[in-house]
């Protein structure tokens, strides 16, 4: 094997032999197929590959990956996530998580994953409803959601996803949908290739207890006026014509010929731009942001953590178990 | 020291079996650090010897108050001894507080030194006395030394050019030297240390090292005693090299040496919690040994990082105390459902909730062996002593692998920062237990078995053998299953493994005989008040045995014949019961005392021969 080129794969050897069980229709089939494809385009070698799961409807996704998976449990896989990459930093690990298990009950596992860099990437399919549990809002729900939990609306505010982990120091954030396996299956690219903690937020319709939530911006027909994808060395602009350009003013972000818009750097000393752009949904007449966001270099966590072993071993050489026991002021009796 | 001190006769030099001290002051006066180094020293002269220190919470409580008084008690010995002793022979107090709060411990006649430096009205005040309790009649009986320690350290540093605050720091080594000199005790090893500790700041290395001196010369010179004494070194221990060792520090090398013995890489996941949070410490300097430690955001992201580098064929370990514990509690249940090698260290403090983080109690025996949701076995192991701890931690790393599945590994606050002498092992009396991966692509049971009951291992990376794992019910090829019967036969199938692991567990051994009125039955760190308990009773004639187990779950072989011999099993516990109520749930013909004890502090004696007199009575 060694001397030659990597086999061949397809879509089909990332699929494994359990029957998929999300609902007809659901967006997670999109999702899966954009990520098989997507593996078997990269050459990724599935016995190299490990994909991590919490709980939710979008967990279940190792289970119909031909590699190896962990389906954990709730909101905890980035620890677990963390914990497999430092001792195994040779091996490709994928997170795969919701609004519910991340942003929710593993609000502060997801966070501290970013904070540390370590070298995995996260897919995290937004829907902004619990499934799992039969529909329940969730904390990406916009006020006044009507559930069965909140017969009359809900009224805590929803996270803004992106501003969360560019709050938490996230090397890598986008965003993309179900519904565009083009865009989807580019974003993938650039998240899997970025080295630290890769966040891709896919907005993803659950046919069943929030459909077509995401249909004002995302319906194939009014998609390209009301979304701007971010491309980084690009002009912010779009529109079918391409006739609508973004620049920022003020702190603000606001509308410009496309010919004055902005130049998209995700790549800055500091996350502000992608800051400010994650919030343009909440800025009336404003389309809804998608594209990379945030693509930083920092510290890995995995990697420095195995660098002070190593150093450690090279300074004082490989440990042994008998200086260790026999270590300090003994005595013989 | 000043010139005017009068030469003195040599002081006679009288030879003591044993002897229980207790340091006492602010927990900001260095009285750790004066126990631990009084400690060392008595180690390396050959005695045995047992510790308690006590401390507060709060890393610098109100100073003079009683809340804020921090003890440190050694028993040190020429013979055999298994406890810090019930009551000091000497008190050394260094402020009203720390008087008032052990006076009453204080053996009858027993020596009190109380620095007077420290009995000023504003420090009566702190202590909430109206009187002064050296005045007052309250230390009649008792053989009072008077030292202004604060005055004669000003004295004796006076030449040195540091502040007067870092005079005054010096004070512990000044009494420390004090009691070199009462009890014979040579200066070197702790002047050594002192050169360590300070090499940074040379003055400093200078002052505490004159302080101490100043102490020792103060006893020989200024008459404050009527004799010194002498502990001679243990005879009876049996022969090897020996270090002094701290329990933490005992069971972090153990956990490093049953990660080598399985021949795989240790990967603590920790969150600080007192008094866990030393083993954390001590792995973290042990890199070059392949350690690695993660401190992660919480209790719950640490064992999962422990779980995911057992996942990627490393020896998970996190480390812990109650709540940790109760945080933990999923996450245990998902690596019993995965079935993979993991330790749980649970180092036992006094609860319920917060509790009392720095005192002693082993009340999380129900928590260990029954605490999770659904019908989810683990193996439970106690270690009793801080020289068990080694070979106990090898034992939860063995289980562990062999057996695929977590283990809870208990110590306690008493263990966890007490000290001993540890007769050091061989090398190679330590059986290697080296873990083979399966690689066979041909036989993918994921979830089959070997015959001790334990699935394969199969690391993430092997060619072929892709599978998924993960806490939904699983059949054995690893695939999710909803099937009733499966649910059953998996669910038996992990309470066996676990339970077949009593095959491979030695039988208690008895001390005293296999036949008697009373069997004395403890667990954990009450292993050295119930030997001392049982000579006692021997010494009296009593027919009492003694047996002290290790293995919490699943109990060892062998108990029914045991208890068969006995009229009564007492279990002294530092709970409410809970090793008594198991004993009962699982043996149903014997009769089983149970004595509880939740102050937070260790069994005296006393308080246990007492029951032991009353059963018999």
């Amino acid at each position: 094997m060694t001397l030659q080129d990597p086999p061949k794969r397809t879509r089909k050897d990332f699929q494994s032999d359990q029957e998929v069980r999300w609902c007809p229709g659901c967006g997670d089939y999109a999702i899966l197929a954009s990520v098989q494809k997507y593996m078997a385009e990269a050459g990724v070698d599935p016995a190299k590959t490990v994909v991590v799961s919490g709980i939710g409807c979008s967990s279940r996704f190792p289970y119909y990956m031909n590699t190896y998976g962990f389906h954990t449990i709730h909101g905890r896989a980035p620890a677990i996530a963390t914990g497999l990459k430092v001792a195994r930093p040779d091996l490709d690990v994928w997170l795969i998580t919701g609004d519910g298990d991340s942003m929710s009950i593993g609000g502060n596992h997801l966070i501290h994953v970013l904070r540390r860099n370590v070298n995995i990437t996260i897919l995290m399919f937004n829907n902004e409803i619990y499934g799992l549990t039969k529909g329940q809002y969730s904390p990406t729900s916009p006020v006044g959601t009507v559930k069965k939990s909140t017969p009359m609306g809900s009224v805590d505010r929803p996270f803004n996803p992106l501003q969360l982990v560019l709050g938490s120091q996230a090397t890598f954030v986008a965003r993309s949908v179900d519904a565009d396996p083009g865009h989807l299956g580019k974003i993938l690219k650039a998240a899997h290739e970025h080295q630290g903690t890769s966040f891709v937020e896919i907005l993803q319709n659950c046919v069943i207890f929030n459909k077509d939530f995401y249909k004002d911006a995302m319906e194939r027909s009014v998609r390209p006026d009301k979304t701007v994808d971010l491309v980084a060395g690009e002009p912010v602009v779009y529109g079918k014509e391409r006739d609508k350009g973004l620049r920022f003013h003020d702190m603000q972000v606001e509308a410009c010929a496309p010919g004055d818009a902005l130049v998209w750097n995700p790549s800055g000393p500091n996350s502000a731009p992608g800051f400010l752009m994650a919030g343009l949904s909440e800025q009336a007449g404003m389309p809804t942001p998608i594209g990379i966001f945030r693509d930083y270099q920092a510290l890995r966590y995995d990697t420095e953590v195995n660098s002070q072993v190593q150093k450690a071993v090279a300074k004082s050489g490989q440990g042994n178990l008998k200086d260790l026991v026999y270590a300090g002021e003994t005595w013989q009796v | 020291m000043t010139s005017n001190s009068e030469s003195t006769q040599e002081l006679p030099l009288q030879q003591v079996d044993r002897v229980v001290i207790r340091f006492a002051g602010d927990s900001g006066d260095g009285i750790q650090i004066t126990g631990s180094q009084f400690t060392m020293t008595s180690a390396i002269v050959g005695n045995d010897l047992a510790t308690l220190p006590d401390f507060p919470a709060e890393i610098r409580a109100p100073a003079g108050t009683r809340p804020g008084v921090s003890g440190f008690q050694i028993q040190f010995s020429s013979s055999d001894i298994h406890t810090p002793g019930d009551a000091p022979d000497v008190l050394v107090a260094m402020n009203p507080a720390a008087l008032v709060v052990n006076l009453k411990e204080l053996k009858p006649g027993g020596t009190l030194v109380v620095n007077t430096g420290n009995f000023k009205e504003q420090d009566l005040r702190k202590a909430k006395l109206d009187k002064n309790p050296l005045e007052d009649g309250s230390v009649d009986g008792y053989r009072v030394i008077e030292v202004d320690i604060n005055e004669r350290v000003k004295e004796a540093l006076a030449e040195l050019t540091i502040s007067s605050k870092d005079k005054e720091r010096c004070k512990n080594f000044y009494t420390l030297g004090l009691m070199y000199w009462l009890y014979s005790r040579p200066l070197e090893p702790t002047l050594k240390w002192l050169a360590d500790k300070f090499k940074r700041t040379p003055e400093l290395v200078e002052a505490n090292q004159m302080a101490l001196k100043a102490g020792y010369n103060a006893g020989d010179i200024r008459e404050l005693f009527h004799s010194h004494y002498e502990v001679l070194k243990t005879e009876s221990m049996p022969p090897g090299t020996y270090r002094n060792v701290m329990g933490n520090q005992a069971t972090a090398i153990g956990l490093v040496a049953g990660s080598k013995l399985a021949n795989l890489r240790l990967v603590l996941g920790s969150y600080p919690i007192t008094p866990a949070s030393t083993v954390l410490e001590t792995l973290a300097g042990y890199k070059s040994h392949g350690v690695i430690t993660i401190q992660a955001e919480d209790e719950i992201a640490a064992i999962c990082a422990a779980i995911g580098a057992s996942y990627g064929g490393c020896l998970g370990l996190t480390s812990t105390s109650g709540p940790g514990m109760a945080l933990k509690t999923e996450a245990m249940g998902l690596a019993v459902a995965v079935e993979l090698p993991l330790v749980i260290l649970d180092v036992q403090r006094a609860g319920p909730s917060t509790g009392m983080p720095t005192k002693v109690e082993q009340s999380d025996l129900f928590q260990s062996i029954l605490g999770r949701n659904g019908d989810t076995p683990m193996p439970v192991l106690a270690i009793s002593r801080p020289s068990d701890a080694f070979e106990m931690a090898i034992e939860a790393c063995r289980i562990a692998v062999q057996y695929m599945t977590p283990v809870i590994l208990l110590s306690d606050n008493y263990i966890a920062n007490g000290a001993e002498p540890w007769r050091l092992p061989e090398m190679d009396s330590l059986k290697p237990f080296p873990v083979h991966f399966h690689d066979d692509p041909s036989n993918m049971e994921v979830f089959g078995r070997n015959e001790l009951g334990a699935r394969p291992w199969i690391l993430p990376g092997t060619p072929g053998m892709e599978h998924r794992i993960g806490g939904l019910e699983r059949d054995s090829k690893g695939n999710v299953s909803y099937d009733p019967d499966n649910h059953q036969r998996m669910t038996l199938e992990r309470q066996n493994k676990i339970l077949n692991i009593a095959k491979t567990l030695p039988k208690p051994t008895i001390q005293g005989e296999a036949q008697g009125d009373v069997l004395l039955l403890g667990w954990g760190s009450t292993v050295g008040v119930l030997t001392r308990v049982f000579e006692e009773a021997k010494a009296k004639g009593q027919k009492v045995s003694r047996i002290h187990l290790r293995h919490l779950w699943p109990l060892p072989p062998g108990l029914e014949d045991i208890f068969a011999g006995f009229k009564k099993i007492l279990v002294p516990e530092l709970n409410m019961g809970q090793l008594a109520r198991l004993l009962r749930s699982e043996f149903q013909h014997h009769d089983f005392v149970s004595l509880p004890k939740v102050t937070g502090q260790p069994f005296l004696t006393h308080e246990i021969v007492k029951e032991v007199d009353r059963i018999l009575a």
